[in-house]
């Protein structure tokens, strides 16, 4: 652009401007020289004519267009000299605001990657999730194999694909090791969009039972199994014992709800539940065909369901199909939690902003006679206005691009410290839409806290001040003072207050029950030996050698079995009905379902409250139910010895009732849909069902010592003869319960960061706010002390002025948290709102941090000489 | 207030300062003192005008885009810069010319029609 140029050329436009008017008056002194004048008299005359050759420039400068621009270096330049001059002043604001700004950036950083973002695929926003849906759990249902087949063959609007979780050990090449593999459809690369590294993806021909063993591996296995050698295509891969060729590698930053070590083929698995439509188990996805909408697929897939419930009403009956967009599916569960932070950052940006707010107005008013003397001279109001807001941006923009180093330094801790593990935590990083935002935040608080002090300078008012001598009137600035330290701590309170509340959420429960007795207790998974998954009647066997073996450690009391461990994630569910006629599948209340081992009552400290629990003898047909399930099954009546039918396995007798366990958590077990809990032995599991069992079962083992020192011998012992059988994912159960209340723990954690920088900041606030407001009623001091007032009666007057703001804003502060408290309940499982204790004791830390804050600047005003103070008048 | 005339002579109605430029500038590449001198002797010395207006409207039309500008050798030998019409300051020119016109041949007729009455 022309005027970008120009203003690059400034010298030289100016020399043409001044050589230009220098042609102008040689050649009038010239012409009067021609007219018969001697030189000095044409100069004379000449100069006479021209008027003010400054002037003239200065207009000619405004006629130029680039006069804003100028103004603009001019202003940012007499900025950062005027801030190099109060360094004290500057570096307070700037890092004040660089906390701000740095807090909101990380949360943005978080935000943009996790929930803006597309997910790494091509077209991302053309994949969704498929779900079963029925009235009861909602769509929450995973899909069975033959309704994705079918589903499959029928949508014309969606491409699906399914996969199944299923642990592995891979023994050959290489050592043994444990490995996450899943089961995948064949389509699954290309309906993800996402091309092989090397070799192929599965095809049809791969997708059937029979069909010769095919495996995809993932980078991670090809670089440290096969050296990265394309050479690996085609060469043996031994999983779970079985002999597999590799046919594809899969690109390195490949991801399916975690990392995935080893791929194989769903449609050669011989699992029973392949076959049986009401064995649910498979996350599935899909790519809208093109020209495809959500809304028609949806109500293509609605139809299928309603198909589906026509040819198979005792499973599919009041079952449909639930899409839903993949990111949001990925991440519509910490949506709520991030927006929380995020709000809550905010609060504590705009403290920062009313902070320095109020330092620049509080300069401003001390400048006033400087702004009087400018626009005597001159200078406009909107030329005032923009000189304040100049300074102000050159503030923030220096408070936000510190922010950003905070933030490039505090993410990857923050992500650190999130509980569980936070979607898409790889793809966090700064770029570019971070930068963008920090820059608009600080342009936009620059804004926001310069306007203030900006708009203040009303130039009749400074006439005023140029005719009153250099004495400052403060009066408008006191009531903006106020009303900034009012909202500050309002904010203050509110996080005060949640930060307070969320504080005794973990404390309180922690003193539930969690129905169990979590202290010595170490909880494993196991992978048996490979050779001992072929055959069922070697997995049982090598189960209870796995069982003596644990047993024989020292320091072991007792150990059990079991599929699912309370608090931890993985579990097993199944239907169950009382009456001998089965209701549709979809009417059927869901349990919660454990296989374990007779000890598992004894190792977990479970109570027994009817009836027995399991003993060696068990072998067929006996559950045992905790009092939840007794209680939705047969209300009143006594449970023990009735029938209770069970999906999969038909008809059983309860022999016993125990104490319900807070499976879900200690926190979330109580809004948890699925709570009825029963339980089975696992000698009952049948043959067809073992390699299944066996491929997920875990271990319990109750301690007499410290949990984590047997973990090494048991670790030896249960290695096995082949050397090829390994523990993992071991845990205590005390690890367990408190996991369950990490988020608690997290919200609490940074709610308490945040709460203390709004406190401080707040304190901070308050006192340059006195200190200011009390400077400037240094005279007025001077008279009542000269008129008999004592050092005690200042600092009183001193202190009402603050106690009516700080009163003023924690009332404001209190009725904005009840709003803000009902937020978190919602978000917060275990929440309940602010008991009155809590308020008062963070409200009580508030009053005294801000009268401690107020009462420096008021002894400063008492110790004032009055003879100099009437002086200074 | 900061040009302080002499002679009244010069007082120009609001706006027609850039159309006598743009008008001079018609004759060719022509630079600011001369302009100035043109409109002095064309009116007979009636309108003089000052370089505190005549300079801030030159730059003015400069950078609407109806005067370009360049520099070279004057009459005198001395480098300086000379005014030339664009496309724009024609159009611009031609459209104020007419409404000049229009505007004076009316006030004629209000000031014609006043004398008869009286």
């Amino acid at each position: 652009m022309t005027w970008l140029r120009r203003l690059r050329n400034n010298t030289q436009v100016e020399a043409q401007l001044d050589a230009e008017l220098r042609f102008d008056y040689d050649q009038r002194v010239a012409a009067n020289i021609r007219a018969g004048m001697s030189e000095s008299e044409a100069q004379c005359a000449a100069r006479l004519a021209f008027g003010g050759l400054e002037q003239i420039k200065e207009e000619c400068r405004d006629a130029r267009g680039t006069r804003w621009l100028l103004d603009l270096w001019q202003d940012f330049r007499y900025a950062l000299r005027t801030l190099r001059r109060k360094p004290g002043f500057a570096a307070v604001a700037i890092l004040t605001l660089a906390l701000g700004s740095g807090a909101t950036t990380v949360m943005f950083t978080v935000i943009n990657a996790v929930l803006l973002k597309p997910l790494p695929y091509p077209d991302a926003d053309r994949l969704v999730t498929v779900n079963e849906a029925t009235e009861k759990y909602g769509d929450t249902w995973q899909l069975s194999y033959p309704d994705f087949i079918d589903l499959k063959s029928a949508s014309r609007s969606l491409a699906p694909a399914a996969w199944g979780y299923k642990g592995g050990t891979i023994s050959a090449p290489g050592d043994a090791e444990h490995v996450d593999s899943v089961q995948i459809s064949s389509d699954l690369f290309s309906v993800l969009g996402v091309p092989l590294l090397r070799g192929r993806a599965f095809g049809p021909q791969d997708d059937r039972p029979g069909a010769p063993p095919v495996v995809i591996i993932s980078y991670r296995v090809w670089q440290s199994r096969y050296g990265g050698t394309p050479a690996a295509i085609g060469m043996p891969l031994v999983l779970d014992g079985n002999h597999y060729t590799v046919v594809g590698v899969a690109p390195p930053d490949f991801q399916l709800a975690g990392e995935v070590d080893v791929f194989t083929p769903l449609g050669q698995t011989t699992d029973p539940r392949m076959q049986n439509r009401e064995a649910h188990f498979l996350p599935a996805v899909a790519r809208l065909r093109p020209g495809a909408t959500l809304a028609a697929a949806q109500s293509d897939l609605a139809l299928i369901g309603h198909n589906l419930a026509g040819q198979y009403p005792k499973s599919n009956v009041g079952r449909t199909f639930q899409l839903h967009p993949m990111l949001e599916a990925a991440v519509g569960g910490v949506r709520p939690l991030l927006l929380l932070l995020l709000g809550a950052v905010g609060l504590v940006l705009l403290i920062a902003c009313i902070n320095v707010a109020s330092l620049l107005l509080a300069r401003a008013v001390s400048r006033e006679p400087e702004l009087a003397m400018r626009v005597a001279l001159g200078a406009g109001r909107g030329r005032l206005v923009r000189h304040a807001l100049t300074e102000s941006t050159v503030l923030a923009l220096a408070g936000g691009a510190l922010g950003i180093l905070l933030a490039a330094v505090g993410v990857r801790p923050f992500i650190a410290l999130w509980p569980g593990a936070l979607p898409r935590a790889e793809e966090v990083h700064l770029d570019w839409r971070v930068l963008l935002f920090t820059v608009a935040v600080s342009l936009l608080t620059g804004t926001l806290f310069g306007l203030a002090p900006a708009l203040r300078t009303s130039v009749r008012a400074l006439n005023q001040t140029l005719r009153a001598g250099a004495r400052s009137s403060p009066g408008g600035s006191r009531r903006l003072h106020s009303a900034f330290v009012v909202s500050q701590i309002a904010m203050a309170v509110v996080l005060l207050v949640a930060a307070g509340t969320l504080g005794r959420t973990p404390l309180r429960l922690s003193s539930l029950d969690p129905g169990m007795n979590v202290h010595n207790v170490l909880v494993a998974r196991v992978a048996l030996a490979p050779g001992a998954l072929t055959n069922p009647a070697q997995s049982r066997a090598a189960w209870r050698d796995v069982l003596d073996r644990a047993r024989a450690v020292p320091g072991i009391e007792s150990a059990t079995l079991s599929d699912i461990i309370p608090m931890r994630e993985g579990q097993d569910e199944l239907g169950y009905w009382t009456t001998p006629v089965q209701p549709p599948t979809s009417q059927l209340p869901i349990a919660l379902a454990s296989a374990v081992t007779p000890d598992y009552l004894k190792v977990m400290g479970i109570t027994l409250r009817k009836g027995r629990f399991f003993t060696d003898q068990d072998r067929t047909g006996n559950v045992v139910i905790d009092e939840v399930l007794a209680q939705h099954a047969f209300g009143q009546t006594d449970p023990v010895g009735k029938r209770l039918f069970l999906q999969e396995m038909g008809p059983t007798t309860v022999v016993g009732v125990v104490g319900h366990v807070r499976h879900w958590g200690l926190a979330d077990d109580d809004g948890s849909q699925l709570r009825d809990h029963l339980y089975f032995p696992f000698a009952q599991v049948p043959d067809t069902f073992m390699p299944v069992f066996s491929s997920f079962m875990s271990m319990a083992v109750r301690t007499s010592v410290s949990p984590l020192t047997v973990v090494e011998p048991l670790r030896r012992n249960l290695r096995g003869t082949g050397g090829d059988q390994a523990i993992y994912e071991v845990r205590t159960m005390e690890q367990l319960a408190s996991r369950s209340l990490s988020r608690q723990r997290f919200l609490m954690l940074l709610f308490g960061i945040f709460a203390g920088l709004a406190l401080l900041l707040a304190c901070i606030g308050i006192y340059g706010v006195l200190a200011y407001l009390t400077s400037q009623r240094v005279p007025e001091f001077g008279v009542r002390m000269a008129i008999g007032a004592k050092a005690g009666d200042v600092i009183q007057l001193v202190l009402r002025q603050s106690a009516g703001m700080i009163i003023a804003g924690v009332v404001a502060g209190i009725l904005a948290t009840m709003a803000a408290g009902r937020l978190l309940e919602r978000l917060v499982a275990g929440m309940r709102p602010a008991e009155p204790l809590t308020f008062a004791a963070m409200v009580a830390v508030l009053l005294i941090a801000a009268l401690l804050a107020s009462f420096v600047p008021a002894r400063r005003a008492s110790h004032i000489d009055p003879m100099s103070a009437l002086r200074q008048e | 207030m900061r040009h302080q005339d002499p002679s009244p002579k010069s007082d120009l109605p609001q706006g027609t300062l850039d159309l006598l430029i743009l008008k001079i500038v018609t004759m060719g590449p022509i630079h600011g003192y001369a302009i100035a001198q043109r409109i002095q002797q064309i009116s007979r010395d009636v309108v003089q005008v000052q370089q505190g207006s005549l300079y801030p409207a030159l730059h003015r039309l400069e950078n609407k885009g109806l005067l370009s500008a360049e520099w070279k050798e004057s009459e005198t030998g001395r480098e300086a810069k000379f005014y030339r019409l664009t496309a724009k300051g024609r159009k611009q020119l031609k459209e104020e010319t007419e409404s000049w016109a229009r505007l004076t041949g009316a006030i004629g007729l209000i000031l014609g029609a006043e004398g008869d009455a009286q």
